[in-house]
């Protein structure tokens, strides 16, 4: 995944100079994980900027150049650093359009590498895409496969309003697929059937993908899975959700974040909403709890797994 | 523990000192007192509606006027101004017309701008995160080649606010064209600047970005606009950014829902008044006999018939239709605010669509 954020870094700066990337370590280092690797000596330093230490001065300074005519893409090093960005994300970020009535926009993109399950310190694994989802004004995706990183990096570049793409770390290099050479767009708000199955559906996004994946295996036999992968979490892909739904007529929805008023409880609702009639049986949840994320040698614990999905699947098969 | 802006040592001045500044000529310090009537005017005026009930709560810049026409004239056209709600008139001296203000402190959405006719940015309500924003124009600017410079004013009680540290500190590191302006009233609703930092001065922080810094009596028209013209100059040339403060007195409350009895010197504030920033100009003016009686009386009175007319505009406005709580919110809105629409103009009867 890593290998094709960086070259869809690559493929978007060189097709409009206006986009420049900024960021702490992104241009020599060329990114803690490498994800703007090469960029700084391709594109100039004035493209893919070393930042001061500071996630706010960070996007509040990109507001300043989006009227300036950039299109930034800021980098926040990891998930729970870039708490403190959120004050310039929900007092000016998400509002600054609708402030101009119209007039200007804000092309700005806010990506970092969230979620746990990597064996790393303390606030190294947050997954906070409810912080941001809740934010009007704000789009967020998330991909789960290296082809949609690139393809959902282009959207949210191009993408006349601001976007934060949240990339899951735990799968930056271990899950490898083909990614489409060259120029490649993955459209916001259009969710990706990921496997095709009649009795459940295992509703998840990032990192939890292909965990639901291996969960629809283990019930390989025992019921026909299918997995959705959100991709887009606002603006949501209502349509694939509710077929989907209205398919299976089970729907358990998988996150690795805190349980409570986390996007799979937004899920949830939409369900009860609109796929009353459809469904067999409660809409179940398989998350985090509502505690801190904990120290790495109990964080198997805390995150789903293959065991906790497959429960709550047999649970709903057999209600 | 407050600043006191007269008689205080190390201030620059201009009008106490009976200098002249450079390249101001009679029609230019005309223009100057012009601005400053017309901030003037818009304020007192706005006192006044907010007690008839015609606009909402608003914050008093009384005072202020010296401080934001003088920074203000030291720019060119196309340089950016960045706003707190104490500049909230401050597009006026772009030629931003009063109603679009008066729209503002009603409560309607008629009372945004587009920032780019104006090169005015969009009055800040939080304090000092619009110091980022500033910081990112002039860099962003500057990163295009292009002339453009960057002003932001903050008060003395956003120099506590992270958000200011971080936009003078990118500022300082990539050298952007941007003037750090510091309304220091000596007041942050109740709190005085002494309780704000242990500094001896505000400008002392300039030295901890690695820029210039310079303090002047924020009542002087004259005097702030000569340090921000110098801080332009070196800023169009290259030389970074500049932090100048202000230093003045608020003499009135820090807005229309506030009762500053129960905290400030009451005697300060009677001492500031009769020092006010625009008598202190007057007076100049007279005394270089630019200005007389006539010519004050017709441009109190443009300034008066302008905001006649535009609180009449303001109020000739027809209310906004509910669909502007949707438009804007995105470039590119999701589909269910199309829906969540059409379902409250059902809820709420009608077919005002």
């Amino acid at each position: 995944m890593i290998e094709a954020l960086n070259d869809g870094f690559h493929v978007e700066l060189a097709r409009d100079d206006s986009v420049l990337v900024m960021g702490e370590d992104v241009g020599r280092a060329g990114g803690v994980f490498r994800a703007t690797a090469g960029l700084q000596e391709r594109f100039g330093a004035d493209r893919c900027v070393d930042t001061p230490l500071a996630e706010a001065g960070i996007l509040g300074t990109a507001v300043g150049l989006c009227m300036a005519g950039w299109r930034p893409v800021t980098e926040m090093q990891y998930d729970a650093f870039s708490y403190p960005c959120l004050d310039q994300l929900i007092t000016h970020v998400g509002r600054y359009h609708w402030r101009t009535r119209g007039a200007m926009e804000f092309p700005i993109v806010v990506r970092m590498p969230y979620g746990g399950g990597v064996r790393a310190p303390e606030l190294h694994d947050d997954s906070p895409e409810t912080y941001y989802v809740h934010t009007p004004g704000v789009k967020v995706a998330i991909p789960s496969t290296p082809a949609d990183a690139k393809g959902l990096l282009a959207a949210a570049i191009r993408d006349p309003d601001p976007v934060v793409l949240l990339e899951p770390k735990l799968i930056y290099r271990n899950e490898r697929s083909e990614v489409p050479e060259g120029d490649y767009v993955v459209p916001l708000g259009k969710a990706r059937v990921a496997r095709e199955g009649d009795d459940v559906t295992l509703v998840a996004y990032g990192a939890m993908v292909p965990l639901c994946e291996r969960a629809a295996d283990a019930l390989a036999g025992e019921a026909s899975v299918e997995v959705l992968d959100i991709r887009t979490l606002k603006p949501l892909d209502e349509d694939s959700l509710l077929a989907s739904a209205s398919k299976t007529g089970r729907v358990v929805i998988v996150q690795e974040a805190p349980r409570v008023a986390g996007f799979g409880a937004e899920l949830a609702a939409v369900l009860a909403e609109k796929a009353i009639l459809d469904l067999r049986g409660p809409v179940l949840r398989v998350t985090g709890y509502d505690v801190p994320y904990p120290y790495w040698k109990i964080e198997d614990a805390y995150m789903p797994s293959v065991e906790r999905i497959v429960d709550a699947a047999r649970k709903l098969l057999a209600f | 523990m407050a600043h006191v802006a007269q008689g205080e040592p190390g201030l620059r001045r201009v009008i106490d000192e009976d200098r002249e500044v450079d390249g101001l000529g009679e029609q230019e310090l005309l223009e100057l007192y012009r601005s400053m009537i017309l901030l003037r005017t818009y304020d007192e005026r706005s006192v006044v509606y907010h007690r008839q009930g015609r606009i909402g709560t608003y914050a008093i810049f009384w005072n202020h006027e010296a401080m934001q026409a003088g920074a203000v004239h030291a720019l060119e056209d196309g340089d950016w101004i960045f706003p707190s709600y104490r500049e909230s008139a401050i597009g006026l001296l772009r030629g931003m017309p009063p109603a679009t203000v008066l729209h503002w402190w009603r409560g309607h959405p008629a009372g945004w701008w587009n920032p780019a006719d104006y090169n005015v940015a969009s009055i800040c309500v939080p304090i000092a995160t619009q110091v980022p924003h500033a910081a990112g124009l002039a860099w962003g600017k500057k990163l295009k080649g292009e002339r453009a410079c960057a002003l932001v004013f903050f008060g003395d009680g956003a120099t506590s606010e992270g958000a200011f540290h971080e936009g003078a500190n990118f500022a300082g590191v990539f050298q952007a064209p941007l003037v750090l302006f510091c309304n220091n009233n000596g007041w942050a609703i109740s709190t005085p600047v002494g309780a704000q930092t242990h500094a001896d001065a505000l400008v002392d922080k300039a030295a901890g970005y690695g820029i210039p810094g310079v303090r002047v009596d924020g009542g002087d028209v004259l005097a702030v606009y000569e340090a921000t013209r110098e801080a332009v100059e070196r800023a169009r040339g290259g030389g970074g950014p500049t932090f100048v403060e202000a230093v003045s007195y608020r003499a009135a409350p820090h807005a229309t829902a506030d009762d500053p009895r129960a905290y400030v010197d009451l005697e300060r504030v009677e001492q500031e008044k009769q020092n006010e920033c625009v008598g202190r100009y007057e007076r100049y003016l007279r005394r270089l006999g630019i200005l007389g009686d006539d010519l004050e009386a017709t441009i109190r009175n443009e300034a008066l018939e302008a905001m006649r007319s535009g609180i009449a505009e303001a109020e000739a406005e027809p209310d906004a239709d509910i669909s502007l709580l949707f438009d804007h919110a995105y470039a590119n809105p999701p589909a269910s605010h199309a829906a969540e629409l059409a379902e409250l103009r059902r809820i709420l009867g009608g077919d005002s669509g």
